[in-house]
């Protein structure tokens, strides 16, 4: 009876979140969604599903596709199969998770203070000295707090009913969570009878716990209610409506570089009354753009002056700057040292294994195995300037092998993983597809905060690997069910 | 709030009434042009001047009048920046600045009023088509201001909206009159003149007050009235008492929210008592074009003032 509504799997051995690995079989957390599908009409739900994406465009849920016209705004597709994980595997996860990003925190610490890691010869001096994402004028600095990431997402991806990976840490400004929240208001109004029949843990109030946790790294002079403001490049930002759904949400204000600027010795913001300071800045402004005076003098987005603010203890700035050396692709595959050598335990989640083409060996092995890898360079991101081997044409794999040889060191390898798959909603029934999976974390002096779940990620196209918004991916509600 | 934000407020509602306007003038236009035999040209320019687009459009065109040019001029043309597009697409573009200060009821009002007309005028519109892309366009704007007044706060974010509003309708309401004063002048024709009666309907039907007039007036329009009703008539809501009235009441507002008086409210309620002081006769003798004038450069006197006080921008 599955068979007829489940597309036939194209490779074996594939897991399967819903059927296994077989696809044979309803997995635990999946039991009643199943018995709920089975009873529903498929006109209904694809009604359902134009349904949502009429919801989406009306809300402005889109986002600005960057090389195309000026005022092209796509939707994320939604997918309204649900994506679901028990409370167990959850319990395990969010265990590596907090243990992951205190690691990461307290690596960032480290690195911008004594560097005992490097010291430790567990770490090469280069990869902090050589790397872009090292960011010298934070040297001896302390945000308030110790914090470094306020926000994190880290991407996992999963092989098997208990193995998952860590793919990238997002230790800079971290995106997806507005349609982590949307995802499931949207499910709450299309299928409420989902929610009553299985008991998921809710996430509605992530964005008061980031206005918590934001107001909770307040420098130490500030008042006992801090002034708490989201930093946007603007309305043509490709992340722009998240910008304004957090602001909207914690009811705080959207602020431009053009509304800032410093008045005796704080960032102040532009209000119809005069200026008025801010003690908290969530920013969705890249590093280089924060500060036209200390770092891109042509950067328009930013605050001139603001890095000898922050310096002074004047702002907090969150995520603070330089947090990009540790999610770096290179740093990546010294994670798990960095985990053991800061929490003094066995790192819980996995890295995917990988080859560092910096290495003469590793690079050897890559170039010979090509057609086998998947190929990142080291500061790319959004899934672009990539190789996918078992995917490309012989062209494009020598193509990327001339790249790869005039600049090793921009590159590091991963074998080609067996990504999990999760069921979509076709036109012909459900159709397996790959996934992957966000969980925000919220970091606060006294407690890290991980919102069950958090945003699926699914490749719409059969087969494909590419989950990125910006390449024809789309999104799911992830539940995470009460044990 | 942000001085930025006030300024998205503003202008978001100026530009959303400044599409409405555009499209009761251009039915106007076509409504004369029906009643007329002959040529049409010195109205569709009058048209154009009203809504401030002749010169743009004198350099697109070379000063080659045709209704049908003059309408996708006005209607969708991206090189004019007062064309119904484009004044839907800022007001949008204003409404993402400001999405936080308003409630999802507004931004999705005005979010479907540019999805709607985006796909209205995505092409030249039909001969056929018009009657109902004009409607379609005052409609969704009627839509947003719907949205505002029945779920938004009466705070300074409403104020500045409301202000933005007014701002933009006295503008348009007297340049109408700029525009069509001399065919309310006594000395203009014999008085009662059929062509007389066709621009006296023209210049109601551009403020959508035909029966509004008729109501208070009754059924025979004397230019004296005309001007009374639009200049003075305080029940009249795009008359320019009653505009200028609003924005001082608003302004009044925020004066009490903020408890800082600033220099815009000196000029509004200048020149709010101006025109509460006024009798039409007056205006008359002193000159129906010279006040109006006068009123223009106050009006946009006013609205820079307002930005400067309240920090639009740096």
């Amino acid at each position: 009876m599955l068979a007829s509504k489940i597309e036939t799997m194209e490779k074996p051995n594939i897991f399967d979140e819903m059927t296994g690995v077989n696809g044979d079989d309803i997995r635990a957390p999946y039991t009643d969604f199943n018995a709920w599908f089975d009873g529903e009409e498929p006109a209904r739900l694809r009604k359902k599903q134009r349904e949502a994406e009429d919801l989406f465009r009306l809300t402005g849920i889109t986002f600005n596709v960057y090389g195309r016209a000026a005022a092209s705004e796509r939707l994320i597709p939604f997918d309204i199969v649900p994506r679901v994980i028990s409370g167990r595997e959850w319990a395990r996860l969010s265990r590596g998770i907090e243990q992951r990003v205190r690691a990461i925190n307290a690596f960032l610490y480290d690195i911008y203070h004594r560097q005992e890691i490097v010291r430790a010869g567990r770490l090469p001096a280069e990869m902090i000295s050589k790397n872009a994402a090292f960011l010298p004028q934070m040297m001896g600095v302390s945000p308030a707090g110790g914090v470094y990431t306020h926000i994190v997402g880290i991407d996992l991806v999963r092989t098997g009913p208990d193995e998952f990976y860590v793919l990238e840490d997002n230790a800079r400004t971290p995106s997806g969570v507005s349609y982590m929240l949307e995802n499931r208001e949207t499910m709450l109004q299309m299928f409420p009878e989902l929610f009553a029949r299985n008991r998921v843990l809710p996430v509605s109030n992530y964005p008061k716990m980031l206005r918590r946790s934001l107001a909770a790294c307040a420098p130490a002079a500030t008042s006992d209610k801090p002034t708490v403001a989201v930093l946007t490049p603007g309305i043509y930002n490709s992340a722009y409506y998240e910008h304004s759904f957090l602001a909207d949400k914690m009811g705080v204000e959207l602020v431009e570089g053009h509304d800032l600027r410093v008045v005796d010795g704080r960032v102040a913001m532009r209000t119809t009354e005069g200026y008025k300071a801010i003690d908290v800045l969530y920013r969705r402004v890249d590093d280089d753009y924060l500060d036209p005076l200390n770092f891109n003098p042509d950067s328009q987005l930013g605050v001139p002056g603001i890095m000898d603010v922050y310096k002074a203890g004047g702002i907090t700035i969150a995520n603070a700057p330089g947090t990009g050396i540790a999610d770096d692709k290179a740093i990546y595959s010294y994670m798990p040292d960095i985990v053991e050598f800061y929490t003094g335990e066995k790192a819980i989640l996995q890295n995917v294994p990988t080859w560092r083409c910096s290495e003469p060996d590793s690079l050897a092995y890559v170039l010979d195995n090509l057609s086998e890898l998947v190929v990142k360079e080291v500061h790319g991101s959004g899934g672009y300037g990539m190789l996918i081997g078992p995917t490309a044409t012989k062209k494009d794999i020598e193509t990327f092998r001339r790249k790869l040889k005039l600049r090793p060191s921009n590159y590091i390898a991963q074998p080609t993983l067996s990504l999990s798959t999760v069921p979509i909603f076709t036109r012909s029934g459900l159709a397996p597809r790959h996934v992957d999976l966000r969980p925000f974390v919220l970091v606060s002096p006294d407690r890290i905060d991980i919102t069950p779940g958090g945003l699926t990620r699914v490749a719409l196209k059969k087969g494909s690997l590419v989950v990125n918004s910006s390449q024809g991916g789309g999104t799911k509600d992830t539940w995470v069910l009460e044990e | 709030m942000l001085g930025k934000t006030a300024g998205g407020l503003f202008w978001m509602f100026r530009y959303l009434e400044r599409s409405e306007n555009t499209a009761r003038l251009i039915e106007a236009g076509l409504r004369i042009a029906l009643t007329r035999s002959g040529s049409t040209d010195e109205e569709w320019i009058s048209v154009m001047q009203t809504a401030a687009v002749l010169d743009g459009y004198n350099v697109a065109y070379d000063g080659v009048v045709t209704r049908d040019q003059v309408i996708d001029w006005m209607l969708r043309d991206r090189d004019n920046p007062s064309s119904v597009l484009n004044a839907v697409e800022y007001a949008r573009n204003n409404a993402k600045t400001v999405r936080t200060a308003l409630t999802r009821e507004v931004w999705e009002a005005v979010n479907e009023c540019w999805m709607s007309l985006k796909s209205a005028l995505a092409r030249k519109v039909a001969e056929r088509d018009l009657p109902h892309v004009l409607q379609l366009i005052r409609q969704r704007s009627a839509y947003v201001r719907g949205a505002l007044h029945g779920t938004m706060l009466r705070n300074d974010i409403y104020n500045f909206a409301r202000i933005g509003t007014f701002s933009e309708r006295a503008d348009n309401t007297a340049r109408i009159l700029d525009v069509k004063y001399y065919v309310l002048l006594p000395s203009a024709m014999a008085v009662g003149s059929s062509l007389d009666n066709v621009q006296w309907q023209t210049i109601l039907r551009s403020v959508s007050a035909e029966g509004g007039f008729q109501m208070a007036y009754g059924q025979d329009p004397r230019p004296r009235e005309i001007a009374q009703f639009l200049i003075l008539d305080r029940r009249m809501p795009r008359s320019l008492a009653f505009c200028i009235e609003k924005m001082r009441a608003n302004l009044g507002y925020l004066m009490s929210d903020y408890q800082t008086r600033l220099p815009c409210h000196d000029l509004a309620e200048k020149l709010a008592l101006q025109t509460m002081q006024s009798s039409i006769d007056e205006i008359f003798d002193t000159g129906l074009h010279e006040y109006i004038q006068l009123f223009l450069k106050d009006n946009a006197l006013l609205g820079q003032q307002i930005e400067v006080d309240y920090r639009f921008t740096q």
